[in-house]
């Protein structure tokens, strides 16, 4: 299946904007996605490897959430799975708190 | 929807407007009877930056008849490159007076209010129940979050956009049957965490293609024509030019609009975002990292001492300027401890003493003896030491 990261986890992604993976389920394509790419993991799961409450999941247009299983979800080849990160505008102040030439600069 | 206006209290058209809005007029979806609704209708753009700057023009261009501006901020020159509303001239200038003049230059009879200040929990409500619509062009989390809530407890659409390099992302929240923000995201990622735009920049033009998807979708509840993206978070990407789509569902659990809402009121959003006030205390130590200032360092330096600084800016940001660190930028540090010696104190150092604070921290986590920030960076380095070093 295709596993979509978004533009502020690129980095920790050696910049891939996309990353085939092969698997029988969501919380097992995510586990072969962060063992490839270590980088990721802090960024998606919490100490105890739970899914940040930040982090939406989305199996193809679905919220991963309201799936019956959830991240037990069967998936196939052609499923997409899409990492949606929380993006405040142009500058993000939680991001670099102080590092920012304005708060109101998009 | 928000269109609460009814047919029979909206303004007529004059003369003037007839012609001016030909093209809308011919439109069935708009016509005589949308038209008048646009005109009656108010809006408000929180934010006259990247996305407000194409939203509200659009939106004035499109006869919308009272158009509020929140925003505190002077024009910048490297507000330019995308906010396209102010010119080289109005460098310096209040950002609602240049955002006012383009507009009623555009249309006369447009009625722009402007709200100087910051939105907080305090005038939030305030300033919103005047309007039927809010655009949320802002740009930190705590203001989204107080957008968000605020346009939920006063029961008023709240058409969201926001960008990241070449990303953006859009919807229409807290409609009456639609989620919102938060029912989206619950929770906003710890600072820190999510790498900034400080640091990876956006594309001039990408809060122009959101912030127009914005304006499209304020005229649309405004008519009450056509599908909302309420309950659908479109995604943008401009580098590869494809837009895809989610479905958002209103979660019976949100602790604003759910069906047992918690928030009831509007909260202190910088404390929700994790920013805490900074105490003097941090000042000198911070998380453990001791903060030298530049006046310091600089004194250090004329005394001869060979400081190893670490700049762990991007190679870019270097090349703007610099005061002779070595440059290891931050994604790459982890795997360069190689060339960082354990032996030495380390001053860190990065535009404005943040990121640097945050790399100084890890050093310290990695075994590394003697860690401390440059507070301040290479920006207090300008003000304070050097003016010839370039601020950007």
């Amino acid at each position: 299946m295709t596993i979509f990261i978004p533009t502020p986890l690129r980095p920790f992604a050696n910049g891939q904007d996309s990353i085939e993976v092969t698997a029988p389920t969501v919380a097992e394509a995510l586990g072969e996605l962060t063992r490839a790419h270590p980088g990721l993991r802090k960024h998606l799961f919490t100490g105890e490897g739970k899914l940040r409450a930040f982090v939406n999941l989305y199996l193809n247009d679905e919220d991963v959430r309201y799936l019956p299983a959830k991240e037990e979800t069967p998936v196939t080849a052609t499923d997409t799975l899409s990492i949606i990160p929380s993006i405040a505008g142009g500058y993000s102040e939680l991001a670099v708190p102080a590092d920012l030439p304005s708060t109101h600069d998009i | 929807m928000a269109t609460t206006i009814e047919p029979v209290s909206l303004p007529e058209l004059t003369t003037d407007e007839l012609s001016r809005y030909s093209r809308h007029l011919i439109l069935p979806e708009v016509g005589m009877e949308g038209q008048r609704k646009l005109k009656a209708a108010r809006v408000l753009c929180v934010g006259t930056g990247g996305l407000g700057s194409p939203l509200a023009f659009y939106l004035a261009a499109a006869g919308i008849g009272t158009l509020g501006l929140v925003d505190f901020d002077v024009v910048d020159a490297s507000n330019l490159q995308r906010q396209i509303i102010h010119s080289t001239k109005d460098i310096g200038r209040k950002k609602l007076d240049s955002a006012e003049e383009k507009l009623k230059a555009l249309n006369p009879a447009l009625n722009v209010v402007k709200h100087e200040t910051m939105l907080t929990s305090a005038n939030a409500i305030e300033i919103l129940k005047d309007y039927d619509i809010v655009a949320d062009g802002t740009d930190n989390f705590p203001t989204r979050y107080l957008v968000n809530d605020a346009c939920v407890l006063l029961g008023k659409p709240n058409v969201y956009g926001s960008i990241f390099r070449f990303e953006g992302q859009a919807s229409v929240f807290a409609t009456e049957e639609g989620p919102c923000y938060r029912c989206l995201y619950p929770e906003p990622p710890p600072p820190g965490l999510v790498p900034s735009c400080a640091e990876g920049g956006v594309l001039g033009i990408l809060p122009g293609l959101v912030g127009v998807i914005q304006a499209t979708e304020v005229i649309k509840l405004i008519l009450g024509k056509g599908t909302s993206l309420a309950g659908r978070l479109l995604l943008v990407d401009a580098l590869n030019m494809r837009f895809r789509e989610l479905k958002l569902r209103k979660n019976p659990e949100c602790p604003v609009c759910g069906d047992n809402p918690t928030v009831t009121e509007l909260i202190d959003y910088q404390q929700f975002c994790g920013i805490a006030p900074e105490t003097p205390q941090e000042a000198s130590v911070k998380n453990g990292i001791p903060q030298l200032s530049v006046k310091e360092l600089k004194k250090r330096i004329d005394a001869g001492e060979e400081v190893f600084i670490l700049d762990v800016r991007e190679p870019y940001e270097y090349q703007i300027a610099n005061i002779g660190g070595t440059l290891i930028p931050q994604n790459d540090v982890p795997q360069r401890l190689a060339e960082i010696d354990r032996d030495r104190e380390i001053v860190v150092q990065c535009r404005s003493g943040a990121r640097s604070q945050r790399i100084a921290e890890f050093l310290k986590q990695s075994g590394y003896p003697r860690v401390v920030n440059l507070a301040g960076g290479i920006l207090a380095w300008s003000d304070e030491i050097d003016p010839k070093v370039q601020k950007y």
